[in-house]
């Protein structure tokens, strides 16, 4: 389906947020349009989660401004707020509370008038697939649903945006999947949504345009498709070996100066740059002369993965790097 | 704007009082604590409780209001959820005001449930005005009390040991147990220092046969405690989401 991108409805200007003497965001700039699925990646204390608070006005900026739908977050933060949902990276609806009463509670929160409230809560419940469990407490859910509950609260108001804090963070594989299909649908509806993640292939999926955010800078924004082919021109060979040591990437390292090397795991390198038979042939050469056995060799096609490691100098292994640097 | 915030303050409330109050440390120190304290005096000396009445309903509120507040804010700030209020187009102050209603009006419950047994029981004719008069901003007060300490940590267990600093200096010095008149006369000018004091004052006022307009005093020395309380109280909230 072809989206029609209209006018921009997040503007942000020079935002920036020290906490205490810690510079969080550095005079960024970017501006969303309506319809599009706009991805803040980066690793975490990039700055994402400080960037959703600005914006949704948890917290002030220390300098800068962004206006949301035409209103200024400085001075006009109520008249956003009534505007846009925001799912927060914990889903911190209430425990006690059953499913249903916990979309009501927020729909009265917003002033969703008593004859809609109803009908838009259990319109929710069973977008979402949960209105069998309408009457259940939300601690008695499992964390995709508690997921998919947030989701749905923070839709009650029928929003123009929706802030997605790292959406499926802690959710299994089929959880996630199906989480980004809601994601999609909502893109359907009409609503902006704007996603922060550090999971690469998230934001490949679903995103209309990345902002790339390492140290509170914002270091690229493009669509997913223009940032991988920035990485195209060069080739990519991915080599596993039965046994890969620091040893061995420094002898490959030296053997192949015009070559960037890349450690993807444990036994996987890839080299990026570099006439590709000269790298298998060097490659080949030296693991012989060393006895390493070689487990595969792939020619590979540019990812987002690779654009990223281009474009920020960062190993991809920070990326799966969870708060509390789990 | 103000009718966002009064709607937002209403269903705060209303989700509080039935998300909140029967929640175990509520239980236990805002109605178990003042009930075995109440039974304690009774018991050892039946003959002037009535003396004590005054103090024992101030106790009531003071221990109501404070635990309640530990249950609405604390358990909100460990779990996130006063986050999702304030994501809401509510102003912080609103959403701390509605908090501290939440607190007063358990305290209400509690004090008019001691008030009502009091008077059955011992056969008391306090004005009905004054006590109205005194209950309200002393539940106004202690709730505001319970909510700055309150958002100074993230446990409600932290809270309720935090807040048992002034509550039990408040029990000794404000005349709970002895007059303040009766006390040095250091210990009495720290008892006006304190909101426990000028309720139980106007609690006696209540309750005497010919009550004087003192009670106009307490009343507004307590409504003074609430405004001393409820904006360092927004600040240092306001400071936790900065």
């Amino acid at each position: 389906m072809e989206v029609v991108l209209k006018e921009i409805v997040i503007h942000v200007s020079h935002l920036t947020k020290f906490y205490g003497r810690l510079l969080a965001l550095d005079h960024i700039d970017f501006d969303v349009k309506e319809g599009e699925i706009f991805g803040f990646l980066g690793p975490n204390g990039a700055g994402k989660t400080t960037t959703i608070r600005l914006l949704t006005g948890l917290s002030k900026p220390t300098d800068g401004n962004a206006s949301i739908l035409g209103f200024d977050i400085n001075t006009e933060i109520t008249e956003v707020k009534k505007r846009v949902g925001v799912v927060p990276e914990f889903s911190n609806l209430y425990d006690e509370l059953s499913a249903l009463d916990n979309l009501l509670f927020v729909a009265q929160l917003y002033g969703v008038p008593r004859l809609a409230r109803r009908k838009k809560a259990e319109d929710l419940l069973k977008t979402f697939g949960l209105f069998e469990r309408k009457d259940s407490p939300f601690r008695m859910f499992s964390h995709g649903m508690k997921r998919a509950l947030t989701i749905a609260a923070a839709l009650i108001h029928d929003p123009k945006i929706v802030f997605l804090d790292e959406p499926t963070v802690g959710l299994d594989v089929v959880a996630a999947r199906s989480l980004r299909n809601l994601i999609g649908n909502l893109r359907q509806q009409g609503v902006t949504l704007f996603i922060t993640t550090h999971y690469l292939e998230e934001a490949d999926i679903l995103c209309d345009r990345i902002a790339i955010l390492v140290k509170g800078r914002i270091v690229k924004i493009d669509t997913p498709k223009a940032l991988k082919a920035a990485t195209e021109e060069e080739s990519v060979i991915e080599f596993s070996f039965a046994e890969l040591s620091s040893t061995l990437i420094h002898d490959i390292s030296d053997k192949l100066p015009e070559a960037k090397l890349v450690v993807m795991d444990y036994n996987k390198v890839r080299i990026h740059g570099g006439m590709p038979g000269k790298i298998y042939d060097n490659v080949c050469q030296l693991i012989r002369e060393k006895g390493i056995e070689i487990q595969s060799v792939n020619s590979i096609r540019p990812t987002l993965e690779d654009a990223f490691i281009k474009i920020t100098g960062l190993s991809p292994t920070v990326m799966s790097i969870e708060k509390g640097g789990k | 704007m103000w009718m966002d915030d009064f709607r937002g303050i209403y269903y705060i409330v209303l989700k509080d009082m039935k998300t909140y109050y029967l929640k175990p440390p509520a239980i236990s120190w805002g109605i178990v604590f003042p009930v075995a304290w109440i039974l304690a005096f009774y018991l050892r000396n039946p003959r002037s409780f009535e003396d004590l009445v005054p103090g024992l309903i101030a106790m009531t509120i003071l221990f109501s209001t404070t635990a309640a507040e530990a249950v609405v804010i604390n358990f909100e700030l460990r779990l996130g959820s006063l986050e999702r209020l304030l994501l809401s187009p509510i102003s912080l102050s609103a959403v701390l005001l509605g908090k501290v209603l939440g607190g007063a009006i358990f305290g209400l419950i509690m004090s008019t449930i001691i008030t009502i047994g009091s008077v059955v029981v011992l056969g008391l004719y306090p004005n009905l005005f004054y006590l109205i008069l005194i209950i309200i901003p002393s539940l106004l007060a202690f709730s505001s009390l319970g909510a700055l300490l309150c958002v100074l940590v993230r446990e409600v267990f932290e809270a309720q040991t935090l807040l048992n600093l002034p509550r039990f200096l408040m029990i000794f010095l404000c005349g709970v147990i002895r007059p303040v008149s009766s006390m040095p006369a250091a210990l009495e000018y720290i008892a006006y220092g304190m909101p426990l004091t000028y309720t139980i004052n106007g609690l006696w006022q209540s309750f005497s046969a010919s009550p004087g307009t003192m009670i106009l005093i307490d009343a507004m020395a307590l409504m003074g405690f609430f405004i001393l309380f409820i904006f360092p109280a927004t600040k240092l909230l306001y400071r936790k989401f900065e």
